[in-house]
C-alpha cells in the first residue's frame, strides 16, 4: 500500500497547543513518527533572569496552566535551599494540601480529555462536571481557580480557618465516591477498555530507557515517585501508596491516574488530620546568597524539576526549567510505533501533555567551527523576510501597505 | 398533476421532511445532552444552523472537481427525500407504493453514503480522503445486517412492499414479537449509516478533523447537514414501519401522531446509544459488523423462515 504522510499538527482537534507531528502512514497504520517541537516558545527562562526572585514565583507559577502550583513550589524550594530557609511545617501542610487537590483537578481534568479524544463525549461531561467540584474549592481556598498564588519564598501567603479545613473533608466524601464510579466505567465499559487496551505499549525497558516520568512510566511498573523517594513538603509525614500498573498501554495510564486520585482523597484527609499550628512563612531576604540548587517535585504529569542559580542579587543568574512532558515526549514515537492512525489521538493524550510548558530554546555551540553569531533584532527581521522570500512568500507589498496605514 | 406536486414539496415532502428532521435532530441533541447532565441546545437550533451555514460563504478547492463536490449535497438529499416517498406514514398505503420497495428504500438509503464517499474523494484532501475511505470501509460492515435485517420481517409477510407488509403485521401483531432481533440489528446498522458514535469513524474530529467534510463550508455543508438529519428520520421511519408496524388501521390523524411516537423512540434509542459509547476503531468496528450483527441478521432470517413453516 502507498505510503501517506498525514499532518498531525501544528493545528488540529486533537491537539489543544500547536505542535507537529508528521506521521507517515501505510493505510491506517503507523509507519514513522516525525515529531517537532518549539512552536510555543515563550522565553520564560530569560524572563526569570530579568526579574527579582519574589516576581519570579509568579512568573513560573505561568509555565503551565494546570501544574501552576508545582512550578512555583518547585522554583520556591530551589530558592529556599540557597538561601538557607527553614519553611513553618504548617506551611509545608498547605502546600501540600494544594499540590494535592491540584493533582486531583489536573487527573479529573486528563480522564475527560481522554474520554472525548476516544469519541466518549459523555465520559467528558461528567468529569469535567466533577472537576468543578475541586475547582470551587481551590477557589474558595486560594481565591483563584488556577494560578492559587499561594506560594512565597519562605512560606505560603493564606492561612486557612479549622473550618475551611474540616469543609474538605465533606468535599473529599463527595469526589470519591464520583471517582468510584469512574475506575468502575473504566474497568467495565467495553467500547472504552477496547479502544484503551493495547494501544501506545510502551515497555517497561523501553519507558527506563526513554526515562518516561510520572504516571506514564509508573503505568509501564517503573516504580518512581518524587513524593516518596525524596520528599518534600510534608509528604515524609504522611503515608500513601506510589500506584504502578503492569498493562503498559493508555488503559494503564488511565488505572494508575484514577487510583492516584483515591490516594491523593487519603493525603489531603490526613492532611487535615495532622496539620500543626504556627506561622505560616518565615521572612526571606530581598537579595538571595550565591549558590545553586537542584528542585524536584512530582507534578500530576510526572517530575518537574528546577535549577536555580543564585549571584548574590535580588535576581537569580539563571532559571531552567524541566517540564515533565519533556521527558514524557521521547517515548511517544514509540509508543505510536505499528498503532493505528485512530490511536494517535488518545496515544498522544495519555501522557497528558502540555507543550507550552514544554518548549525551550537551545543554542548549540558548533564545535565544527562555523562561528555562530547572534543577531540583533534588525537583522533577524530581515533574515526572517529573506528566508521567506526563497519559498516564494512576498511580504513587501503588505509591509507597504501597512506603513501607508500607519501614516494616515 | 397538482397533487404529485403537493406531496413532493410540502407533505409529506420537503418542506414537512425538513421541519421534522431538525425537529428530530433538536430531540436527539437535547436528549444527549440531558444524559450527560448538559442543558443542551434551544428549540431553534438545528434551523439556526442551516440558516448560519446557509449564509455563509461556500469555498471550493482549487485541487477539488467542482462539479462534483457541488452536486453530492444534492444528490445525498434528493436520495433521501425520494426514500422517504416509500415509507408508509399514516395509512398502510405510502405515495409510491409497488412490489419492491423495500429494497428500493434501502438501496435509496445507501446514495447518500455513496455521495459522502465521493464528496470526500473529490475534494482531494489528504484528511478528506481518509474519511472517504473510512465511509467506504463502514459501507460494507454495515449494509449487509441492515439489508437482512429488513429483510426478514418480508420473508414472514411475503411480500416486498412496504406497504403490504404493513397490512399483513396490521392482520397478525403477535408476528412482529419474533422481529426482535431483527429490530436490535437494524438499529445498530443504522447507527453505523447515519455515521454517530459509535461508529463516527468517517468523521472522527480527534483523528481526521472533520473527516468528509473537512473541506465544506457554507450552502454544501449546510445541505449535507440537512441530507443527514433527515437520513436519521428516515431511517428512524423505515425502522418504525418493519419493526414496529402498529396503528395503521387507526385512521390517517390517530396513525400519524402513532408514527411521529415510534420515530420518537427510535431516536430516543439512538441517542442512547451513542451516549453509553466510546468511538469504535475501524477494524474493531468492521469485526464487530461481521462476527456479531451479520450473524444475528441471519438467525432472524433462519427464525423467519421457520416461522414461515409453522404458520
Amino acid at each position: 500500500m502507498a505510503r501517506v504522510k498525514i499532518p498531525i499538527g501544528p493545528q488540529h482537534p486533537a491537539l489543544k497547543e500547536p505542535e507537529s507531528f508528521r506521521i507517515t502512514l501505510s493505510g491506517e497504520r503507523i509507519v514513522e513518527t516525525d515529531m517537532r517541537l518549539g512552536y510555543n516558545h515563550r522565553g520564560v527562562e530569560k524572563a526569570a533572569e530579568e526579574r527579582t526572585y519574589v516576581q519570579d514565583v509568579y512568573l513560573l507559577e505561568r509555565v503551565c496552566g494546570i501544574c501552576s502550583h508545582s512550578h512555583s513550589t518547585c522554583f520556591a524550594q530551589a530558592v529556599e535551599e540557597i538561601a538557607g530557609l527553614v519553611v513553618p511545617p504548617r506551611a509545608q501542610y498547605i502546600r501540600t494540601l494544594i499540590a494535592e487537590l491540584e493533582r486531583i483537578h489536573s487527573h479529573l481534568l486528563w480522564l475527560g480529555v481522554a474520554g472525548h479524544e476516544v469519541g466518549f463525549d459523555t465520559l467528558l461531561m461528567y468529569s469535567w462536571r466533577d472537576r468543578e467540584v475541586v475547582m470551587d474549592t481551590l477557589a474558595s481556598l486560594s481565591g483563584n481557580r488556577v494560578n492559587y498564588g499561594m506560594n512565597t519564598i519562605g512560606g505560603v501567603r493564606r492561612d486557612f480557618t479549622r473550618e475551611q479545613l474540616d469543609g474538605l473533608l465533606k468535599v473529599m466524601d463527595v469526589l470519591e465516591e464520583r471517582t468510584k464510579y469512574y475506575i468502575e466505567v473504566a474497568t467495565q465499559e467495553t467500547t472504552l477498555i477496547n479502544r484503551l487496551s493495547g494501544v501506545g505499549s510502551l515497555s517497561h525497558e523501553d519507558a527506563v530507557s526513554l526515562g518516561a516520568v510520572g504516571p506514564t512510566g509508573r503505568a509501564s511498573s517503573v516504580d518512581r515517585d518524587v513524593r516518596r523517594d525524596d520528599p518534600y513538603a510534608a509528604y515524609k509525614d504522611l503515608s500513601f501508596k506510589v500506584i504502578t500498573d503492569t498493562h503498559n498501554d493508555v488503559y494503564g495510564r488511565t488505572l494508575v491516574r484514577v487510583l492516584e486520585l483515591m490516594e491523593s482523597y487519603k493525603i489531603i484527609r490526613q492532611i487535615v488530620a495532622q496539620i500543626p499550628d504556627g506561622p505560616v512563612t518565615v521572612k526571606a531576604p530581598r537579595k538571595i546568597p550565591a549558590g545553586e540548587a537542584v528542585s524536584r517535585y512530582e507534578a500530576p504529569r510526572g517530575e518537574d524539576v528546577h535549577f536555580v542559580k543564585a549571584n548574590g542579587t535580588d535576581k537569580p543568574e539563571r532559571v531552567k526549567v524541566r517540564a515533565p512532558t519533556l521527558a514524557n515526549l521521547h517515548s511517544v514515537s514509540k509508543m505510536l510505533e505499528n498503532n493505528n492512525l485512530a490511536d494517535v489521538p488518545i496515544t498522544l493524550a495519555a501522557i497528558d501533555p502540555c507543550f507550552s510548558c514544554t518548549d525551550r530554546m537551545i543554542r548549540v555551540r558548533e564545535v565544527s567551527g562555523t562561528k555562530s553569531e547572534i543577531l540583533s533584532w534588525e537583522s533577524l527581521r530581515l533574515f526572517g523576510i529573506g528566508w521567506y522570500l526563497e519559498r516564494g512568500v512576498d511580504f513587501s507589498a503588505l509591509n507597504a501597505r501597512l506603513t501607508r496605514l500607519e501614516k494616515k | 398533476m397538482a397533487w404529485p406536486l403537493f406531496w413532493i414539496t410540502v407533505f409529506p415532502g420537503f418542506l414537512f421532511l425538513c421541519l421534522f428532521a431538525w425537529a428530530m435532530e433538536y430531540v436527539d441533541r437535547k436528549l444527549y445532552a440531558k444524559l450527560q447532565n448538559r442543558i443542551g441546545p434551544p428549540w431553534f437550533q438545528p434551523f439556526a444552523d442551516f440558516v448560519k451555514l446557509v449564509s455563509k460563504e461556500e469555498i471550493i478547492p482549487t485541487e477539488a472537481n467542482s462539479l462534483m463536490f457541488k452536486l453530492m449535497p444534492v444528490l445525498a438529499l434528493t436520495a433521501v427525500l425520494t426514500a422517504f416517498m416509500h415509507i408508509p406514514l399514516w395509512s398502510s398505503k405510502p405515495i409510491i407504493s409497488f412490489e419492491g420497495s423495500v429494497i428500493v428504500v434501502v438501496y435509496l438509503l445507501t446514495l447518500p453514503t455513496l455521495a459522502f464517499f465521493l464528496a470526500g474523494w473529490s475534494s482531494s484532501s489528504l484528511y478528506s480522503t481518509i474519511g472517504a475511505v473510512r465511509t467506504l470501509t463502514q459501507l460494507f460492515a454495515y449494509e449487509v445486517p441492515l439489508l437482512l435485517a429488513v429483510l426478514a420481517p418480508a420473508l414472514v409477510a411475503h411480500t416486498w412492499s412496504l406497504g403490504k407488509m404493513v397490512e399483513f403485521y396490521g392482520a397478525h401483531p403477535l408476528l412482529t414479537l419474533p422481529n426482535l432481533i431483527g429490530f436490535i440489528v437494524a438499529l445498530v446498522a443504522l447507527q453505523g449509516k447515519l455515521e454517530r458514535v459509535p461508529f463516527d469513524i468517517p468523521e472522527a474530529e480527534t483523528e481526521i478533523v472533520g473527516g468528509t467534510f473537512t473541506e465544506y463550508s457554507g450552502r454544501l455543508l449546510g445541505l449535507f447537514r440537512l441530507a443527514i438529519d433527515m437520513e436519521m428520520v428516515v431511517g428512524a421511519s423505515l425502522v418504525a414501519a418493519v419493526f414496529l408496524p402498529f396503528g395503521f388501521s387507526l385512521g390517517p390523524v390517530a396513525g400519524f401522531v402513532l408514527y411521529l411516537v415510534k420515530v420518537l423512540f427510535v431516536v430516543f434509542l439512538l441517542a442512547l446509544l451513542r451516549t453509553v459509547t466510546a468511538r469504535l476503531r475501524i477494524e474493531q468496528m468492521v469485526e464487530f459488523c461481521w462476527k456479531f450483527l451479520a450473524p444475528a441478521a441471519l438467525f432472524q432470517i433462519l427464525l423467519s423462515l421457520v416461522i414461515n413453516r409453522i404458520v
